[in-house]
């Protein structure tokens, strides 16, 4: 029953469901279980939330991986599997924290301050969600001193930064100078993307990373984590 | 189930319903006046008997008459000319059906061109950075031969947006004959591809052998009437108005066979032609009139075709201008002009100045591959592979040409906008911006996977890499190397044995026991 239930998971994050409403794309697995309904069922039948996540989940997640860089699966699909994962993570979420499991990894992100744009930044949050980590999303426009703020209190250890336009972009090099001015610099690793920016300028301001896309990103993030064991 | 071909709705329209009346007016005036010249005996006596004024011009060597058309011979010409053609092939799935006020368009190859361009790709190292090398395609232009239309008519067959094949090159092997041309081409053709194929004949005493040759391939010849395989194109008409000898008595033997065939007329705005719009107009309208109103006097109910192919002068050289934006509005007037009187049209696009494929063919390409296929004429010629005026063919650009038609194809869908579509949206839309992200990016997959969104261009390269040329390259050698569905064994001993001039080396099962 057991192996069924993660057996299930796995397939549906493949196929990208994550509650009964969705389609997927077999067509068969209209009205059945998601990823959420598996992810309580698999908790109802004790099931333990490393089995899940390992078994289930990143499993499922890393064959949505193969069929994406052999171009059967778009970036339609890994988004819609990445969200399904992202919301089993919130039902985990609780119980991992009762139990002393550390996720991935937490990870702040934000558009700054004097720049709405927030597509990229949203695809990135949900890709990472889906990777496992902790997303805490600040939304578009915000202030360096919240962004300050939140590294302090929070403690992630990735902090995202966005801007789509040339005139936001400097904005970066600003909470930089922020956060050294604070002392939490090298608390954090930060992370930049965005239309504006670029590898040149990340390496100007004294970013860790400049990331292309959130396939990028998570790849940085992994390569952060390896370098760190 | 024939083939589906793309239905334009509100096909694109330059001239207003007043402007096609004022073009047919002035074609059927000119039709009397000054009347054209037949060069051919039998056309003007054909005229003559039906009441049309005829006069003797010239005696002699090369006689010829003036036939001046009264308007009422042309209309009930336009009356009884079948307002509806099929167009059969050896895969009946492959069957067009023109409907002369339908704007179904079916995109089609040829024309005859004498030049066969092959294509490779050498490699060049930049002189100022060691070891940077790229590939650069080279075209090598040469005489067409008989296994190129072969070749041809093989990837033809696999293109997916190709509906019919006219073949694309001259065959010009030591071993082909005036006597031996026509059924070689036919035979080539009709072995390669089981779309249908049309074709211009090169001496009328072939045409005999190679409609014979189409009845043994359906069966019979009931089975080609029902079944038209082959059809022709007969270019009648030397501009102006001029009825040529020869092409003259090959239409009117293919009109007394009751096959499809095409009044194709191709004046040169500025020489054969006047240089405006309204007179090259008027003139082209009446010639493929002219033409019509023979073919139904010969065989009432010939199911006949108003074949366009205008152009206009290129000023340097007075050499034809096909990339000219001109030539694609005289092309979509005449797409006007054969709706208005119902009568399928084959309609000529894509042809450029260009002389090898790259930025400029295609630009010239697309322009009027675009604008052209948005006017709605039924049988799209000249689309695939023709360069440098309609004088040489390359396979690779008319495997990039199929590229530009998935777009246009895709482009040319009816809108989805319905009640139910909408009642969808709202729900969707409500949805989104209810959530934190608000992306609709979850709904992309189901329309991604129904065929509804368009697929990107079909030789993107990588990053910022253009690979265009080397990866329709590739796409042409995986056609060439996909199988060929050949006519039968049987059928093909008896074309053998009964189709004299056929070179044996294209029997395929003969080639292959010999191996």
């Amino acid at each position: 029953m057991s192996e069924d239930i993660i057996a299930s998971l796995k397939e549906n994050v493949i196929q990208g469901r994550k509650t009964q409403d969705d389609e997927g794309i077999d067509e068969e697995l209209s009205g059945t279980p998601g990823v959420v309904e598996l992810t309580q069922s698999a908790l109802d039948d004790n099931i333990p939330p490393e089995t899940i996540i390992t078994r289930g989940l990143t499993a499922g997640m890393q064959v949505v991986g193969e069929k994406f860089t052999t171009r059967e699966y778009f970036i339609p699909d890994m988004l819609a599997s990445a969200e399904a994962v992202g919301a089993a993570m919130d039902i985990l979420k609780p119980i991992l924290e009762a139990s002393n499991i550390e996720t991935k990894g937490k990870f702040a992100i934000a558009t700054v301050k004097g720049d709405i744009h927030d597509i990229g930044k949203n695809i990135v949050s949900i890709l990472l969600k889906g990777a496992g980590y902790e997303v805490n999303d600040l939304g578009t426009d915000v202030p360096t001193e919240k962004i300050v703020e939140v590294v302090r209190e929070y403690k992630p250890d990735f902090l995202g930064l966005s801007a789509l336009l040339t005139t936001t972009m400097v904005v970066m090099g600003e909470i930089i100078e922020a956060l050294k001015e604070n002392g939490l610099r090298d608390k954090v690793k930060v992370l930049i993307g965005g239309a504006a920016v670029s590898d040149e300028y990340a390496q100007e301001i004294g970013v860790d990373a400049y990331c292309v896309d959130g396939f990028h990103a998570i790849k940085a993030l992994d390569a952060f984590q390896e370098a760190k064991a | 189930m024939p083939r589906e071909g793309i239905l334009v709705h509100n096909p694109y329209e330059r001239m207003t319903g007043e402007q096609i009346q004022q073009i047919h007016q002035a074609s059927m005036q000119i039709l009397h006046d000054p009347g054209l010249i037949s060069f051919n005996r039998e056309a003007a006596e054909i005229f003559h008997s039906n009441g049309a004024e005829v006069t003797i011009v010239s005696s002699g060597d090369s006689p010829c008459w003036l036939v001046k058309i009264p308007e009422k011979l042309v209309l009930h010409a336009l009356d009884s000319a079948p307002k509806t053609v099929k167009l059969g092939a050896r895969n009946p799935e492959n069957t067009l059906i023109m409907k002369g006020e339908e704007p179904r368009v079916f995109f089609v190859s040829g024309s005859e061109t004498n030049i066969w361009l092959d294509v490779d790709f050498p490699t060049y190292v930049k002189k100022s950075g060691r070891g940077t090398e790229i590939q650069v395609p080279e075209f090598h232009p040469r005489r067409g031969t008989v296994a190129d239309l072969c070749d041809s008519a093989h990837v033809c067959e696999h293109l997916k947006t190709l509906d019919g094949y006219i073949r694309t090159v001259n065959i010009q092997d030591k071993d082909i004959t005036e006597d031996n041309k026509d059924v070689n081409k036919f035979f080539a053709s009709l072995n390669n591809t089981t779309k249908h194929f049309m074709s211009g004949l090169t001496s009328l005493k072939q045409l005999d052998n190679v409609v014979n040759m189409a009845k043994l391939i359906v069966g019979g010849e009931e089975e080609l009437k029902e079944n038209p395989i082959i059809s022709f194109i007969t270019c009648l008409i030397k501009s102006p108005l001029q009825f040529v000898e020869d092409t003259t008595q090959t239409f009117i033997e293919v009109c007394r066979r009751g096959l499809p065939i095409v009044v194709s007329s191709s004046p040169q705005a500025g020489t054969t032609a006047p240089i405006k719009e309204a007179g090259i107009m008027v003139q082209i309208n009446a010639e493929v009139l002219a033409g019509i109103t023979l073919s139904q006097l010969v065989n009432k109910g010939t199911p006949v075709i108003y074949g366009s192919v205008p152009v206009r002068a290129r000023m340097d050289t007075l050499g034809d201008s096909y990339g000219s934006v001109e030539t694609s509005q005289y092309n979509i007037d005449c797409v006007q002009m054969a709706r208005f009187y119902k009568i399928p049209n084959y309609s000529t696009s894509g042809v450029c100045d260009s002389k090898t494929p790259g930025q400029q063919a295609s630009v010239e390409r697309l322009f009027s591959d675009i604008v052209v296929t948005l006017s709605g004429p039924q049988y799209l010629h000249c689309a695939y592979g023709l360069l440098d005026c309609n004088s040489s063919f390359s396979l690779l650009q008319a495997v990039l040409d199929d590229a530009h038609f998935q777009m246009i194809k895709f482009f040319l869908r009816p809108p989805w906008i319905s009640e139910k579509e909408i009642a969808d949206t709202l729900k969707q839309i409500r949805e989104v911006v209810a959530t934190p992200q608000k992306l609709y990016i979850r709904y992309i997959r189901p329309v991604m996977r129904s065929g509804e969104i368009s697929a990107p261009y079909l030789f993107e390269g990588d990053g910022e890499s253009d690979n265009v040329f080397a990866l329709a390259y590739e796409r042409m050698n995986e056609l060439l190397a996909k199988p060929v569905e050949h006519i039968d064994p049987a059928t093909t001993s008896k074309i053998f044995q009964e189709i004299p001039g056929i070179l044996p080396r294209l029997n395929v099962y003969e080639e292959r026991r010999g191996q």
